[in-house]
């Protein structure tokens, strides 16, 4: 799947390029994505450390295993195949209250402690488990409570009441997870495998 | 309203830092050791990510700037504008799955032309911030663990995405009536 986008990106994009006589944005724009992940990266490579960092301390204080353990029965139902008490619960809980305060700085990290945790469940190195599959559905949309960024590019754009999308943020936002968390789920029924 | 969300923003990553590093003193974790450790673990991560994310960005890229992404949405704005879909938030629709810094700039567009908070506005602030961008999110926390099959969460991702879209039209167009 991801192989197929990928080629498709590429492919369509270079051929569209050479036939409208544009080639050479292909060079230019291919340069500058390399160049905007290595800044991306570098972005990330900051708040990476400071909240594994973080979380370190957390986990060895024991916090992560005392939000797994409150928070658990319910990330469970949802995560069936993780076993009872596994820390990748734990992060899976500090991922999405993350997200739900709109700390997309901290969700991130949060969330690649919570795949690396979960990796460690995979019989396989390179295929993706349901139960990661399942993490990406929630990350991906994202629910949010607070989104502050917005707010702020709403004021600076000069909006009269800048949080007034605040309400109908979170009823989408709501609808746009539960609708991946079904289709996260009727993917799982079909495809079959429990495990993991 | 506003006053309280900001007191929210502004407190939270202090009071949880404050919160961790003291529990982690009272429960005789070395602190100062267990940071570094951990920020060690950050560093090895993203760096080993880096070539899964140079990969997608220069995909993205060739596809957006040859014009073919332009392309793709000079086709579909009619056919959606049909189901009274606004055609001047289909390329937001497209960009939001592919980049956030490409839709964090078409919102920006559409707040100088339209204005915050008109119809278009309201929407296009709602699509942004009650979604992620799915291929960035997938690239970052699969490429993490090396996970190079991400199977149907591609599938997942974008049925999300095309969710969160949808409702974002429906529940403005009700509530901002």
């Amino acid at each position: 799947m991801i192989n197929f986008i990928w080629l498709f990106f590429l492919i369509v994009g270079i051929a569209y390029a050479g036939i409208n006589g544009r080639v050479e944005t292909v060079t230019q724009s291919a340069i500058s994505g390399a160049e905007t992940a290595v800044t991306l990266a570098f972005k990330l490579l900051g708040v990476m450390c400071l909240w594994l960092g973080i979380m370190k301390i957390a986990e060895k204080a024991g916090l992560i295993r005392i939000f797994a353990w409150i928070l658990g029965p319910i990330i469970r139902l949802l995560f069936p195949g993780v076993p009872k008490g596994h820390p990748a619960l734990g992060a899976i809980v500090m991922t999405v209250s993350a997200n739900m305060l709109g700390l997309g700085n901290a969700a991130t990290p949060f969330g690649i402690k919570a795949m690396q945790q979960l990796q460690e469940l995979n019989p396989s190195r390179e295929t993706a488990t349901p139960a990661m599959c399942t993490l990406l559905a929630l990350c991906t949309t994202g629910f949010t409570l607070v989104p502050a960024t917005l707010i702020a590019l709403r004021s600076a754009a000069g909006s009269v009441s800048p949080a007034e999308i605040v309400g109908v943020t979170v009823l989408t936002s709501l609808v746009a997870t539960a609708t991946a968390l079904t289709a996260d789920f009727l993917f799982r029924l079909v495809t079959g495998r429990r495990r993991g | 309203m506003v006053s309280w969300l900001q007191d929210i923003s502004v407190w939270i990553i202090p009071a949880t830092i404050f919160l961790i590093v003291l529990a982690g003193f009272l429960r005789r974790v070395p602190v100062y050791e267990a940071f570094v450790e951990g920020a060690a673990e950050g560093f090895h991560t993203t760096i080993r990510l880096l070539p899964f994310l140079v990969a997608m960005m220069v995909a993205i890229n060739v596809f957006r700037f040859s014009g073919a992404l332009d392309e793709c949405i000079a086709v579909i704005s009619p056919l959606l504008s049909r189901f009274g879909i606004p055609p001047e938030l289909t390329p937001l629709a497209i960009m939001r799955s592919l980049s956030g810094s490409g839709s964090l700039g078409m919102v920006s567009e559409l707040f100088n032309t339209y204005g915050p908070d008109s119809q278009v506005g309201r929407i296009a602030s709602t699509i942004l911030a009650s979604t992620d961008t799915t291929f960035y999110v997938l690239t970052i926390y699969f490429g993490s663990v090396g996970i190079r099959n991400p199977r149907y969460s591609v599938l997942v991702g974008l049925t999300g995405d095309l969710a969160g879209f949808l409702a974002a039209i429906y529940i403005c167009k009700t509530v901002f009536a």
